[in-house]
């Protein structure tokens, strides 16, 4: 009998085999005898403060190291409460295995004490869900859940774990091998299209690079820095694709879309061949589908088929990793350049030119002023104190579309954000998984005063688990993105927007026993900045910007990209 | 007009979910769906009609296979098949029609399943057209109650099935090679 082993204990010898060493987690009463087991296992279990922050925090993980991350949480209220760290994880395909008790098998379906159908809700919210039925394939599953979420297109798994498998005894036998005949990944790419996409390459005129969260995902941003120094092409990289090529690269414009620099939607809108890597064309990228880059004819790399003319038609189309294919693509490129570069060259300089002359007519300033601090000020700090180095975590809204202009990132998994889903409170807890992840790097968790009162419990997992992370709240007093659009698009009328109650972050910090301060003064912002950073523990900054400055350039939902608004209307004079 | 799949899937609990979930999250309406064992029972076969939008249809069948219960999802609509339905039909009748509907049952190859002094209990198979013609004559002899089966479709194809191969398990999974180099056309 001895030599029997329990479902918990089985579940932690796959756990350590797939190499997890962290995982975030709020126990509750089907999962004790999983928290049992845990007691005295190596495996790190952070105790957050709300499971939605577990799956946040996972994903912070997951994006920061590149690695799966991993959360835990219990029946009924533990896994509906994990439900939009899913979905968040599935818009941004973050690898992330969550793990959830269930309430014993006997017991399912009729309604038992925190009984919740997790399997059939998180159906939608996952790549892919598993219940488990019996001890005997609890080890298969786990497995199973770990490739599936970091394979191919990465993406969130859950995996359901009834009480009784937890506490049933049997042979542990590890598993040798995964067979999931459906599940096919695509990653060599074709080589004929690959060569089509060279010649394809070569021939034109204005090429632009529009690279995205596939650059990261697929650990492709070698590959990419060649591509565009093999070929000297102007690139953008998306808001997921931030770090993708470094923020200083010459060649680098800056994030295309809604929110994007006036260069970069130019240069989106008027190329003759646009080569999208790991990119959606997402409606928040584009425009107006109809109106999106009417010139151009389109490379799209993907590992998932079924981005590929999802939006956009695919003139050449390939299905494969990243990685894999501008491996490949670079090699055939250098292999044609000698021949090739030449023909359209002079084309090309003229191409570039009027990039640069875009860049210049409306770059990214950071306005200043005397009386208060701009937001944008607050951001060019930001990144002048990060030098490029820092992880920079953020919730949604302006603070978030500020720092995406602002802050540059040398290097994937520097600019961790809520991209699709547009989670508020995922800045804070993303910050705490990104800080497990890689504990050698400075991180900055910023978020509005909207969003940092949507993770507020999380301060306390900060505080007990020693996290030095740097909280900046970009505090204007209002849910400012959704007022910028009640100010530009229903007439003003600002409805339910005003956030007129904020603790004192003084007092907030010291409560929770670590240092806040509220800075109003744009004289104070450097020095209040440095001093956070040099604090040894985590620091609450306050950051009291201009009410109500917007975010521009601005392409309006349903306008054609390269039709931005850049600034706010001026003030007309009006005849006596 | 319709769209027809046909989906060879892993017998198991849940894929069902998953399939019709990618349909009802767009709001298509299925407008029929068969499913049973294949020769290997751990397989099935689902055929599904619903009422796509044409622009998208090639994105649902990558949708459904993507699904990882999914072995093979092919869309039917524009491709040599064969599509039949099962139509159960009791109608109630007078004495006097009943040997007009035996004459229309015949001409239409209908069986008689049940008899009685109420009427007739009958099973037709055919297209979803001739069925309904049918159901449309038979309900001017009487009272008829209909249950029908839904489409079933094959293709008359043959089409290579293409199965991921298996992976070690552990770390390592992620670090396997496609066998094939050449890669696939989208």
């Amino acid at each position: 009998m001895s030599n029997l082993m329990t479902g918990a204990k089985m579940l932690l010898e796959c756990l350590s085999r797939e190499g997890v060493e962290v995982m975030f987690g709020y126990p509750g009463g089907v999962t004790l005898p999983f928290y049992d087991a845990l007691y005295d296992n190596p495996l790190r279990h952070v105790l957050v403060r709300h499971e939605e922050n577990a799956a946040f925090a996972a994903s912070g993980y997951a994006k920061a190291t590149g690695k799966i991350g991993v959360c835990c949480a219990t029946s009924g209220p533990g896994a509906t409460n994990l439900v939009t760290g899913l979905v968040d994880a599935m818009m941004d395909s973050a690898p992330i295995v969550a793990l959830t008790g269930q309430v014993t098998s006997s017991l399912i379906g009729s309604d038992a004490f925190q009984e919740a159908d997790t399997f059939g809700i998180t159906r939608s919210a996952t790549k892919h869900n598993y219940m488990v039925r019996n001890l005997a394939e609890l080890p298969q599953i786990i497995h199973e859940a770990f490739y599936l979420a970091g394979s191919g297109r990465p993406g969130p798994v859950l995996v359901d774990i009834p009480k009784d498998v937890f506490m049933a005894r049997g042979q542990y036998e590890p598993v040798t091998e995964i067979h999931l005949p459906g599940y096919k990944v695509f990653t060599e790419g074709h080589s004929g299209q690959i060569r089509r996409a060279a010649q394809m390459f070569w021939e034109a005129e204005r090429p632009l690079v529009y690279a995205g969260g596939g650059i990261l995902l697929g650990k492709a941003h070698k590959e990419l820095r060649e591509f565009v120094e093999i070929t000297d092409s102007p690139a953008v990289c998306t808001l997921m694709g931030l770090g993708g090529l470094p923020g200083s690269h010459p060649n680098f414009i800056s994030m295309p879309g809604m929110h994007g620099s006036y260069a970069a939607n130019m240069a989106m809108y008027n190329n003759d061949l646009l080569i999208a890597l790991g990119v959606r064309f997402d409606d928040r990228v584009t425009g107006r589908l109809a109106a999106f880059a009417p010139h151009a004819r389109v490379i799209h790399v993907d590992i998932d088929p079924a981005e590929i003319g999802k939006n956009r038609h695919a003139d050449i189309p390939i299905v494969g990793d990243l990685k894999r294919v501008l491996q490949k693509l670079n090699r055939v490129l250098t292999e044609l350049k000698p021949e090739a570069e030449a023909k359209k060259s002079d084309a090309r300089k003229t191409w570039w030119r009027q990039i640069r002359d875009w860049k210049e007519e409306h770059p990214f300033d950071s306005p200043r002023s005397e009386s208060e601090i701009k937001p944008q000020h607050l951001m060019a700090e930001i990144d002048r104190i990060s030098g490029g180095k820092a992880i920079v975590t953020s919730d949604v809204g302006q603070h978030q579309m500020w720092a995406a202009q602002y802050i540059r990132f040398d290097e994937p998994g520097q600019w961790i954000n809520s991209g699709g889903l547009g989670s508020m409170g995922y800045g804070l807890p993303s910050a705490i998984g990104a800080q497990f992840g890689r504990p050698d790097k400075l991180v900055f968790a910023i978020a509005g005063d909207g969003g940092f009162q949507m993770s507020l419990p999380e301060l306390a997992t900060i505080v007990s688990q020693g996290l030095p992370i740097k909280i900046i709240v970009m505090n204007n007093g209002y849910l400012g993105m959704v007022r910028q659009w009640q100010e530009l698009f229903y007439n003003n009328r600002l409805s339910s927007v005003t956030l007129d109650t904020f603790p004192q972050v003084e007092l907030l910090a010291a409560a929770y026993g670590f240092k806040g301060r509220t800075v109003e003064n744009p004289s104070e912002l450097t020095e209040a900045l440095e001093t956070a950073v040099a604090e040894p523990g985590p620091y609450l900054l306050n950051i009291k910007v201009t009410p109500f400055e917007n975010v521009y350039p601005m392409v309006p939902a349903g306008g054609a990209i390269n039709e931005m608004v850049l600034g706010p209307p001026q003030p007309v004079a009006v005849g006596d | 007009m319709l769209q027809i799949l046909s989906i060879l899937m892993e017998n198991k609990p849940g894929a069902l979910m998953r399939v019709t979930g990618l349909f009802a999250q767009r709001n298509y309406n299925i407008e029929s769906l068969t499913v049973a064992r294949t020769l290997d029972p751990t397989l099935s076969r689902m055929t599904i009609v619903a009422d796509v939008d044409p622009k998208i249809r090639a994105q649902v069948i990558k949708q459904i296979n993507k699904l990882v219960n999914v072995l093979q999802a092919t869309d039917l609509t524009d491709e040599p098949s064969v599509a039949r339905e099962i139509v159960l039909l009791r109608i109630r009748s007078s004495m006097e029609n009943r040997t007009a509907i035996l004459k229309e049952s015949e001409i239409f190859g209908v069986r008689v399943v049940d008899s009685s002094v109420e009427g007739f209990a009958l099973e037709a198979t055919g297209d979803p057209e001739k069925l309904d013609e049918f159901i449309n004559v038979m309900s001017s002899y009487g009272d008829i109650q209909v249950t029908r089966s839904g489409l079933i479709a094959v293709s008359l194809e043959m089409k290579k099935l293409r199965l991921a191969p298996p992976v070690p398990a552990g770390p390592e999974a992620l670090n396997v090679n496609e066998v094939s180099s050449q890669g696939v056309l989208n």
